[in-house]
């Protein structure tokens, strides 16, 4: 934390008076609890189980609460492949959760759909539904791994400010739009742009 | 028509005198039976042959006719007898137009979820099943995706390796450029999401729940509620969702509801060649990547005909009975979450699955997801001090530690009072369940692959089938540390006389070919029994690539083992049959 010494302060005050920014103070108290999800998808997830067991230890970044309830987490890693099926429960666990709130995508899964990317039923990448601040590659990833992006995600958070973050906004937040399984998975953000045009263009008896 | 080999060969000529006419053999692997007698024939299978087991159920897709055949779907069913030896294959083939063939499910309801899934991928409909939902999909998805002439959005060519994308260089183009809609979705022509029935899926879930089990005889008619578990849920191990149908906190019916992780391992396995597979196979069962690797390799030395050297043998059985260990402790780790003690006891066993991974990671290059088993052997020999470090985790300190986590578990009041008498799973119903592995021996069936069928030299090693009486969930738990044991046992014999020589008979060329025909290939996984079905064309490339899941199969009983349980016994039972969810909707 940047902090500024007060000429003023007697010498034996200055190592417990420091002057420094709400940003500062507020960014540094949340970079060291931020509290995660107990959300696990697939492989990736049991990476992230070890990451927070005894040899690699979250709890050195004040994470080793893990909460089932994303009402009260502030942090979703997607540890796995999203397929369509898990896509509105997804985008649901996401809107329930209160802002602040970060997304760290784990593995070549959540980046682009990875070694499954072909299959049918497979979301190319959890940022078609959820925006991502994190992306941590890896099939899977090593604990290592998923510590350096944690640690940056750390440093993104400690580069916020109040006056910019979504959580202040005066407007209410009216989350993302929960897609839904037709034929396919319909996603009504993607519908009302891509779709229009796609009629036209696209010969259907093609697909 | 093909030359009947093993079993088939040993039972044709009974059934052919008990059923004329209806049998006959099939071109490369066991018989055909006419659909109209196939219960029959199972039913005589079963009664009065031994044939108790069903272990798969599954179909192919044939879309071009042969001069022997129509264009036809084939569905195969493999059957085992429980005194051991191979397995007989049952093929009944179904109009391609008009797919129809009667259900096992009412006698065998090991069928039930491998009927509804071959609903689900090719469209074959089953007479007599009492609930033939989609399993893995969800219903109103477009098309039944393992039919040969089911093209996904990102399709490109039928076989791998494709063509050069670039011929003349240049960038990678995302597949997402050249789809239509610049996404992996696929719409039949002329959909209106206006006119779409959304609520479809949940809806027959629902009347399913509200129709099955139904006790008029109770005297009291009481208002009951439906109550969704997951699919993000602490305990239910992954993605995986169960609708509870309760009365107060009892159980009235249980209805899960899979494919939350279905990751078309089937599909795309079809187009990879035979090696690109097997790092797929690690992602099944990812706590068990080494034991996948093997099934898969075993099957397909089937088809080879290959022999593995000596040095081979002894390193896949030490891998697998490691895999086993870190398996059993994880399960029995995660139980403790299931019942009660939030994370302790499963950080004892991650304590003790990073050492062992270690290992793993030292043969292999990988942590978690290895690639190490080849046909006709494994990837690389042991690195110097390897056997060195294996035998002092084997003798020194692995003994200690589950020694500890065993009193812990077992011995703790909260684990007994949580799981003695719950979730009792008798024999017989073990059997026709179809389970696999623990949950059929904690039945008290003493029924083991690497005893009734053995595989990698198992015959050599001094190892006891550990089995348990009552079949409730404290005698699956007490298995599993009875296993471990017998695992350091087959561990302290195999690192001591690990023959030298080579690890690897045959050189592999990524184009590698396999033999026409068709097998099926399984081994004792530390979940049960994992079998793969392979169809070769005599290609580069599986035909058919079919994964015989045992935790999907283990979960049959599931809604059984919970009726007229309590709510909190259900988290008990699921965490007792363990489960990976990358394995049950792979």
């Amino acid at each position: 934390m940047k902090y500024v010494e007060l000429p003023e302060i007697p010498p034996e005050l200055q190592t417990t008076v420091r002057l420094t920014t709400v940003d500062q103070l507020y960014n540094w108290a949340r970079q060291r609890s931020l509290w995660p999800i107990f959300f696990g998808l697939a492989c990736c997830a049991f990476e992230m189980i070890a990451t927070a067991a005894s040899r690699y230890d979250l709890g050195r970044f004040g994470m080793e609460i893990m909460r089932a309830s994303p009402r009260q987490a502030d942090l979703i890693m997607i540890t796995g492949t999203v397929t369509k099926k898990m896509a509105p429960q997804l985008v649901r666990l996401y809107n329930q959760m209160a802002e602040p709130k970060y997304v760290l995508a784990m593995g070549a899964c959540a980046i682009s759909g990875g070694p499954f990317k072909e299959g049918y039923s497979v979301v190319s990448g959890v940022d078609k539904l959820i925006p991502v601040d994190v992306y941590v590659p890896g099939c899977p990833p090593r604990p290592e791994a998923l510590l350096h992006g944690i640690l940056a995600l750390h440093a993104r958070i400690g580069q916020e400010s109040t006056r910019q973050m979504r959580a202040f906004r005066k407007a209410p937040d009216e989350g993302i739009p929960v897609p839904l399984l037709g034929p396919d998975l319909v996603d009504w953000r993607r519908y009302e742009g891509l779709m229009e045009p796609a009629r036209v263009e696209v010969d259907w008896k093609e697909l | 028509m093909g030359e009947l080999k093993g079993v088939a060969a040993d039972i044709f000529p009974r059934l052919n005198e008990r059923f004329p006419g209806a049998l006959q053999p099939a071109e490369r692997d066991g018989l055909v039976v006419d659909a109209r007698q196939l219960v029959a024939v199972a039913r005589f299978l079963r009664d009065e042959q031994q044939f108790h087991y069903l272990s798969s159920v599954t179909a192919v897709d044939y879309p071009q006719p042969t001069a022997e055949f129509p264009a036809r779907f084939d569905l195969v069913y493999h059957f085992y007898r429980l005194s051991g030896g191979g397995y007989l294959a049952l093929h009944v083939h179904a109009d391609r137009d008009k797919p129809v063939v009667p259900s096992l499910t009412p006698e065998f309801p090991a069928a039930d979820f491998q009927e509804r899934e071959v609903w689900d991928m090719f469209g074959v409909r089953f007479e007599g099943h009492p609930d033939l939902r989609r399993l893995l999909l969800w219903e109103g998805f477009d098309g039944f995706p393992l039919r040969k002439d089911w093209k996904e959005a990102y399709y490109e060519e039928e076989h791998k390796p494709f063509k050069s994308r670039f011929p003349e260089g240049g960038a990678p183009v995302p597949a997402e450029e050249r789809t239509p809609l610049k996404d992996n979705l696929r719409f039949p022509a002329g959909w209106e999401p206006q006119d779409w029935d959304f609520e479809e899926a949940d809806r027959l879930l629902y009347q399913r729940m509200l129709s099955a089990d139904r006790d008029p005889a109770k005297p009291l008619q009481t208002d009951e509620m439906i109550l969704n578990m997951g699919p993000h849920h602490p305990s239910t191990h992954g993605v995986f969702r169960l609708a509870v149908r309760l009365d107060g906190e009892t159980v009235r019916h249980l209805e899960p509801v899979f494919g939350y992780l279905h990751r078309n391992h089937e599909k795309i396995g079809e187009r990879n060649t035979w090696l690109q597979n097997i790092p797929f196979t690690d992602r099944l069962d990812y706590i068990n990547g080494m034991t996948n690797n093997l099934a898969y390799c075993i099957a397909m030395e089937k088809l080879l005909g290959w022999e593995v050297p000596e040095r081979a043998q002894t390193l896949r059985v030490i891998m697998a009975e490691f895999a086993r260990i870190i398996n059993h402790m994880v399960a029995a780790g995660f139980y403790g979450n299931d019942v009660g003690f939030f994370v302790t006891a499963a950080l004892y066993a991650m304590e003790e699955r990073e050492l062992i991974l270690d290992l793993f990671e030292a043969v292999s290059g990988g942590r978690m997801l290895y690639n190490y088993m080849r046909p006709g052997g494994v990837a690389a020999d042991l690195p110097e001090g390897w056997v060195e470090q294996a035998k002092l985790l084997v003798d020194e300190r692995l003994p200690r530690k589950i020694e500890l986590m065993q009193t812990m578990m077992l011995e703790n009041e909260i684990v007994q009072g949580r799981s003695v008498g719950v979730g009792v799973l008798p024999p017989d119903r073990a059997i026709a369940f179809g389970t696999a592995g623990p949950v059929l021996r904690a039945s008290g069936v003493p029924y083991d692959i690497r005893r009734a069928e053995p595989y990698c030299g198992y015959e050599q090693f001094d190892f006891d089938i550990v089995t348990a009486e009552h079949g409730d969930s404290y005698d699956r738990l007490a298995l599993r540390f009875g296993e471990i044991w017998q695992s350091l046992r087959i561990l302290r014999q195999a690192l001591d006389r690990i023959p030298a020589g080579p690890v690897q008979a045959k050189k592999l060329t990524p184009g590698l070919k396999l033999p026409a025909g068709e097998t099926y290939g399984r081994i004792e996984a530390p979940k049960g029994e994992l079998g793969f079905y392979l169809v070769s064309d005599g290609s580069a490339n599986p035909y058919r690539y079919h994964i015989r899941a045992t935790s999907l199969i283990n979960l049959t009983p599931l809604s059984y083992l919970t009726r007229g349980m309590k709510i909190a016994d259900v988290v008990a039972i699921l965490g007792s049959i363990d489960l990976t969810m990358g394995e049950v909707d792979r």
